[in-house]
């Protein structure tokens, strides 16, 4: 029998707000333990949570970006379990009226184009971290991440492979990230994933019975998952036994999902309205207002960069593969250079500089003007494209001022054909036997003549002017 | 609703709690009189009724996005039954 796989993802993702949902301590990553907790975010009795502006806009804007209806009139819930992660024994999070519902997310597999549906994207708080210290015997609750602002995007059971829940998981981080309200850093858990899995003959329509996987933390760890747990299940029903709806943890280490424990599976959160919290109600001005103040989103870069810049697929690809990258580009087409160019230098030396520092494009110092500065110079015929190069290298981590480097270097392009031409004639001479090779029909002599030049003059002349003169010369 | 020792054992669970036979009798009979009175609300015709989340006819309370010290952990701790200094020490919860 064939089988197909039926996935749903609950993606949880971090906001990237300064303070916490409910109360204005910092959600800096890091700190001391409980270093940056207050009364309402360690769930003291009397404290009154307040939700934070920055959450709501962040949560309407990542909605309108997944396409979703903005729920106008919505509330919070309580969702109630007994677990030392979250010390108020609930959840603030929101069931009955989510903020927004009905989304559509386009995606493009190998196997073409698809839209995975979203069924609601909600606000909640995270919880806190425990840590079980064998030697005391006792666990460690550390509530700094307690109340960090959280969006959880619920799709419908759309995707059938692997290749499609990371074709969306990328999607999903790329617009995120374009929109500024998450840094999705899955090794820091600010883009976590729970899959939901079931499987059934191919071409019926009825569900499965499906288990939940958590704890996967890499799209690697992801697509592994899948394909072990859709294994799984299938030879449990091959087997005559049956699938038991229940949460499995994904274990790196083992290659394997297993069970956990049945109470961890106990789910009857007994939900209620969240007393704490009154309702909120958007106005039409307010969803316009974010609606006009919306991104360009990557999708919307690489069909403009084709379109108005010419650039090759490829490269637009490239680019927006970070948004910063992406207006660093910006950047260095608004000041003059051309788009081509700037698009080359990202591609060439700027990616190369950052994976060689293994930095992300947001750490880097190098300013746009820099390097429009350096591409000008190139363009002028002052700098030739290795020394451009050299330069570039020296002044990445710095961001210092070209001009100044190249004049304190003495760098310039060597533009004097006098001064060329005799250089050339000079290299001539002293490799006769290269000549002598070169009218012989051997190409790779006029190479290394040029080479010779080129050492002459300190790397500093045009190779065009270099090529072009020793070419006269040699056809005399 | 019926209220039997499984449905208080269940809810004991989720609430983390351990019962002893003597109290699991003594719960039931309790839960069993407040649910008989949660009846009699019951049968009021509530079909026309918005269910009513909060009180007071307030809505959009927000604050701005900025940063405040946070409380000193030597008095956020201090009311811990177990505090180590660090953190608030509870039993055994996770592998």
């Amino acid at each position: 029998m064939t089988w197909e796989t039926v996935i749903g993802l609950e993606t949880h993702v971090e906001l990237s707000t300064r303070t916490k949902i409910f109360c204005s301590c910092t959600t800096q990553f890091g700190g001391g333990p409980n270093t940056h907790c207050c009364p309402v975010c360690t769930g003291m009795p009397g404290t009154l949570p307040v939700l934070n502006k920055k959450v709501l806009e962040f949560a309407v804007k990542a909605g309108l970006a997944l396409n979703c209806e903005i729920t106008r009139y919505s509330k919070f819930d309580r969702k109630n379990y007994f677990y030392p992660d979250l010390p108020k024994a609930y959840q603030i999070s929101q069931l009955y009226l989510p903020i927004a519902r009905n989304g559509a997310v386009p995606i493009h597999t190998a196997a073409g184009e698809k839209t995975i549906r979203i069924h609601e994207l909600h606000m909640e708080e995270d919880a806190g971290k425990l840590v079980h210290d064998p030697w005391i015997d006792q666990t460690r609750a550390d509530y700094n991440r307690c109340g960090v602002p959280l969006i959880e995007i619920v799709t419908e059971p759309d995707f059938r492979t692997a290749g499609e829940v990371i074709a969306y998981l990328e999607k999903l981080k790329e617009t995120l990230m374009y929109l500024g309200v998450s840094d999705c850093k899955m090794q820091e858990g600010s883009l976590r994933c729970d899959v939901n899995l079931s499987v059934r003959p191919m071409g019926t329509g009825e569900l499965g019975t499906r288990t939940e996987m958590k704890n996967l933390n890499s799209f690697k760890a992801i697509a592994r998952a899948i394909s072990y747990e859709a294994k799984r299940q299938i030879e449990l029903i091959e087997e005559g036994k049956r699938v038991v709806q229940e949460t499995r943890r994904w274990d790196e280490n083992k290659d394997a999902t297993y069970a956990m424990r049945s109470k961890e599976n106990a789910q009857d959160y007994r939900y209620f309205p969240e007393p704490d919290l009154p309702p909120i109600e958007l106005s039409e001005q307010y969803l316009e207002d974010l609606r006009a103040a919306q991104p360009e989103l990557a999708e919307a870069k690489r069909a403009r960069y084709q379109a108005d810049y010419g650039l090759p697929e490829y490269d637009s690809q490239m680019i927006t593969s970070d948004s910063m990258l992406a207006r660093f580009f910006e950047d260095l087409v608004a000041l003059g250079t051309p788009p081509k160019q700037g698009a080359n230098w990202i591609m060439g030396e700027v990616l190369g500089a950052l994976s060689a520092r293994a930095i992300e494009p947001r750490a880097m110092k190098l300013t746009a003007p820099t390097l429009a500065r350096l591409i000008s110079l190139v363009g002028e015929g002052r700098l030739n494209r290795n020394t451009a190069v050299k330069v570039f290298e020296a002044i990445f981590d710095t961001d210092a001022d070209v001009d100044t480097y190249v004049k304190e270097h003495s760098l310039e392009q060597v533009n004097d054909d006098g001064l060329v031409r005799a250089v050339c004639a000079k290299v001539l001479e002293a490799n006769l036997q290269s000549v002598a090779d070169y009218k012989g029909g051997r190409e790779k002599a006029f190479g290394f003549l040029v080479g010779q030049v080129m050492r002459e003059l300190k790397g500093k002349a045009n190779p065009q002017s270099v090529n072009a003169i020793l070419k006269e010369l040699l056809t005399q | 609703m019926n209220i039997n020792t499984e449905m208080v054992d269940y809810i004991a669970e989720l609430s983390r709690l351990e019962l002893q036979t003597g109290e699991k009798q003594a719960m039931t009979a309790q839960l069993e009189q407040i649910i008989a009175y949660m009846d009699v609300l019951s049968k009021l015709d509530t079909k026309d009724v918005e269910p009513m989340s909060h009180v007071f006819p307030v809505k959009n309370v927000l604050r701005e996005d900025e940063v405040e010290p946070s409380q000193d952990r030597a008095e956020l701790l201090a009311g811990a039954p177990v505090p180590n200094g660090e953190a608030f020490l509870v039993p055994k919860a996770v592998d």
